[in-house]
């Protein structure tokens, strides 16, 4: 490998570290610093707060059905598109990605268009059948769901592509049904990248902003996530709170990270 | 490295697609050609919560802002305050990508060549802001470019914001998409290269830029693609003023949030032709590289 | 007959990689798929295993009608060129894998592993890893794997061809002892002659789709059914149009009747052996001999010579396709 020069190294060090630090670095760790400017006191109130609670209950329910949902549809669908051959396969393939880069609010408003009990596509006659999609639950589990879809998706599909279907096929051919195959020897194969997709999965469930904020009504204690929260809270002058709460946030994001990680490098040896 | 964080697209075609297979030589990835009943079943169901959840929502905007005729539609875009939002957004976005563009490619290499204590920290707190809760993240940038800033830098309700805001959020993309090709590139290629009398300076003009502009105009292209539809982390830091700092997404919740939808996804629907050209585009470039492997 | 093979055409896309192939391969035998790459000899395997589908024809496996059968009803063992070993299992969980499967009851499974795991050499290995095996303990492993669901037939894709030369030479005699023991019909796909001709009892050569020819190896050799299979089974060179081995050539330095006349263009010597290249009226023409006969025969580069086929050796009509190789 060719060395660049020391006081380039040394150029391009500092442009890197420094413009992470003044962008990410210091700004999350201040973050913590003023959770913690009065001492504890200021998490341990806020936590004790029944609203406060129940938008974290709520963040928590509608990040594991989204997680848990998307769990089930990712695995199918990368199995799918790695192992089978239908037509639309490669724009569904390409469409799978599509929630990465549309905006959340635009994610709220089609599912508004399609689920809002007044004239939505579906809304009225979901509505009538008591199915209250929009400014409830489920529409925020949908826009959940929606924005993290590719996550588990996007790391099964390049191992199971890498690993083929060798083993698979040695399993059939020494009795293996379908079933069994997938239980013993597919997902034993990819059983790291699900629990990554997992994990990034959670982390963006957790953190969901945009979307939700359209297809909650955000009142406090029904459909209040704890974005929404924090949103309101510094918007209202509970600096405070509004703090702690994002703290525990970033506790969730860094804690997933940290556990991607660490766990990476083990499954790549 | 966690590309799932950066966004390139995924490939399912495998190395080996049908028309092209070498019966018994290669390692096979070869996709089954039958859908047996029970992955039949299983992909009718996907598609039907996939259109449930994704196709049909996303298709209601376009009939939505298709159903009031063309006049209406451009009338909405023709809108001063709209496009000023429009014009911000874009504005921003570009900017942020070509920051992106240095300072990723920057801290990529220094992620692959360089080494020093804690480099390994510098890995893991790039992906921060992909996995920060974007209200959370508009909050942080406040702590320390909002009123009561350390280094007296009050950027809180200013423009700056917003690039602030974008930089922050897309920081991931380019790095996430470049580190690998760069660790995959072949050492014995540049020192040939130098063997040949090339200087530093042309090695990485000549042999390394090429290989990994694939790489950064993938990246560049998420990287602002997600600029254009960023949301969450405005909102507490930019102020939304109209003509200033309101971005696109933002002028379409307070159209939500007034009842005219219509006008909302007239809007939406630009910022969605955005989003799939971004996934043509780097289809596009996902297959030159391929081609050309 | 254990296996047969009726009428059976696959295609992918244009490529047509098996064309009416009708082949029947014998009980209790060791028989071996012989072609070049891409031939289609190992997609006539995966068809018979299930692994692939025939568009057309059908298969039948010990008399039942095994066509439209998924893989794992039809008892057959595969062996795949690259092991497709169970990554997470151990090497003993590996080798009972198919018989848990078959929900054989535990002591059965333990000692039917152990017995086959002492078959294949790999006692002592049991509770490693296969990443901790090298690729040849590895592919002896996969094929105890196959052995231990008792397979009405083995079948295996270039076992042999990942490995280096002299592991593929040592599984190679392994393999044709483990036949002798065990007895099972097996089918081997293999690109390399000499594989196929010192290990199969019978040799079915497969090009471009199509069965060239079916023998034992002494048939192959002796009486090749085309100019295909005389040149895919060993060197041959074109001697007045036809097809003959090199060291089938007579050479005489005076006219003898019916001989072609040459003159020795390039004399090689590769160890005990010595290639000469005669130009004729009809193109260059390989001879080979030993280097003691050449010093009796007493000629060189520039020598004119006069060639002819040996009594009793084995001519084609024809044209060399493949070129000679000549060591450079």
């Amino acid at each position: 490998m060719v060395e660049v020069s020391t006081p380039t190294k040394w150029a391009l060090r500092l442009v890197a570290v420094g413009y992470v630090f003044f962008l990410v670095a210091w700004p999350t760790g201040l973050l913590a610093t003023r959770t913690f400017e009065g001492g504890v006191s200021n998490l341990v109130e806020t936590l004790a707060d029944p609203d406060v609670q129940s938008a974290l209950a709520l963040t928590g329910r509608v990040a594991l059905l989204a997680v848990v949902i998307n769990l089930l549809f990712g695995v199918t669908i990368s199995l799918l598109l790695v192992r089978y051959e239908f037509p639309g396969k490669r724009a569904l393939s390409a469409l799978i990605d599509l929630p990465l880069s549309v905006s959340p609010v635009v994610v709220g408003l089609s599912l508004v268009l399609v689920y809002n009990s007044r004239d939505g596509w579906f809304g009225p006659s979901l509505s009538d059948a008591g199915v209250d999609v929009i400014f409830h639950t489920p529409g925020l589990v949908m826009a959940t769901t929606f924005v993290a879809l590719p996550l588990v998706i996007r790391e099964i599909v390049p191992v199971l592509t890498e690993i083929g279907d060798d083993q698979e096929q040695a399993a059939r051919s020494l009795g293996a049904n379908a079933r069994q195959t997938f239980w013993r020897i597919t997902l034993p194969s990819i059983k790291w990248a699900v629990v990554y997709g997992v994990v990034l999965a959670t982390a963006r469930s957790v953190g969901e902003f945009g979307a939700v904020k359209v297809v909650s009504n955000n009142i406090s204690g029904q459909t209040q996530t704890a974005t929404l929260m924090v949103e309101e809270k510094y918007q209202n002058f509970a600096q405070d709170q509004a703090y702690a709460i994002a703290f525990l946030l970033v506790l969730v994001s860094i804690a997933c990270l940290v556990i991607v990680a660490v766990l990476r490098p083990s499954s790549e040896k | 490295m966690s590309s799932a964080l950066s966004g390139a697209t995924i490939d399912t075609t495998g190395p080996a697609s049908p028309k092209g297979r070498r019966p018994g030589r290669a390692k096979r990835t070869t996709p089954r050609n039958t859908l047996t009943g029970g992955a039949g079943l299983g992909l009718g169901i996907t598609m039907l919560w996939f259109s449930l959840l994704v196709l049909l929502p996303l298709s209601a905007i376009v009939a939505r802002a298709a159903a009031g005729g063309w006049d209406s539609y451009v009338n909405v875009l023709q809108n001063e305050q709209t496009w000023a939002a429009v014009v911000l957004t874009v504005r921003s976005a570009a900017i942020v990508t070509v920051l992106n563009i240095v300072t990723g490619t920057i801290i990529a290499w220094v992620l692959v060549r360089d080494r020093f204590p804690g480099k390994a920290i510098l890995n893991v707190i790039i992906d921060v802001p992909f996995a920060l809760p974007t209200i959370v993240a508009g909050l942080v940038l406040l702590a320390l470019y909002g009123p009561n800033s350390p280094i007296g830098l009050d950027w809180a309700f200013t423009p700056n914001s917003v690039l602030l805001a974008f930089a922050f959020v897309t920081l991931p993309f380019i790095v996430r998409t470049v580190q690998p090709v760069l660790e995959e590139l072949d050492a014995d290629v540049e020192e040939a290269a130098a063997s040949l009398g090339a200087s530093r300076f042309t090695i990485f003009r000549r042999i390394i830029l090429p290989s990994l502009f694939p790489a950064i105009i993938a990246g560049a292209t998420l990287s602002f693609a997600r600029a254009i539809s960023e949301f969450g982390s405005l909102v507490l830091l930019s102020g939304s003023r109209p003509f200033e700092t309101e971005v696109a997404s933002v002028r379409i919740l307070s159209f939500i949030e007034n009842g005219s939808y219509a006008s909302a996804a007239a809007l939406a629907s630009v910022l969605l032709a955005v989003a799939l050209a971004v996934i043509v585009v780097l289809d596009l470039v996902q297959r030159r590289v391929a081609r050309r492997g | 007959m254990s296996i047969d093979i009726t009428g059976v055409t696959k295609r992918f896309g244009d490529f047509v990689a098996l064309d009416d192939v009708n082949v029947s391969i014998p009980t209790g035998q060791l028989t071996a798929l012989l072609g070049p790459s891409g031939g289609g000899k190992s997609t006539l395997l995966r068809i018979i295993a299930g692994l692939d589908s025939a568009d057309t024809g059908s298969i039948r496996i010990e008399g039942t009608d095994a066509t439209s059968l998924p893989p794992q009803k039809r008892n057959v063992g595969f062996v795949f060129q690259h092991y497709a070993v169970f990554k997470h299992m151990s090497v003993a969980k590996n080798v009972a894998f198919g018989l848990e499967i078959r929900k054989r009851p535990k002591h059965e499974v333990t000692q039917r592993v152990e017995e086959l795991l002492g078959l294949v050499h790999l006692s002592q290995f049991a509770h490693r890893m296969p990443n901790q095996l090298s690729g040849g303990q590895r592919q002896r492993m996969a094929l105890a794997r196959a052995l231990a669901v008792e397979p009405t037939v083995l079948l295996l894709d270039e076992p042999f061809g990942a490995l280096d030369a002299k592991v593929r030479k040592e599984l190679r005699d392994w393999l044709r002892r483990l036949h002798d023991e065990v007895h099972v019909t097996t089918v081997f796909v293999t690109h390399d002659q000499e594989e196929a001709l010192e290990v199969a009892d019978e040799i079915v050569v497969i090009n471009e789709g199509r069965v060239e020819q079916i023998g034992s190896p002494e048939q192959l050799y002796d009486e090749p059914a085309n100019d295909f299979v005389m040149s895919f089974l060993g060197e041959v060179t074109t001697l007045d149009g036809r097809i003959v081995r090199p060291h089938d050539i007579e050479v005489e330095l005076a006219p003898v009747p019916g001989a072609v006349e040459g003159t020795v263009t390039r004399v090689l010597r590769v160890g005990f052996e010595v290639k000469l290249t005669v130009a004729t009226a009809g193109g260059d023409v390989t001879v080979a001999m030993t280097r003691t006969h050449l010093r009796g025969l007493g000629a060189d580069e520039g020598s004119r010579v006069w060639l002819y086929a040996a009594k009793g050796a084995v001519t084609v009509a024809g044209t060399a396709v493949k070129e000679t190789a000549v060591a450079g």
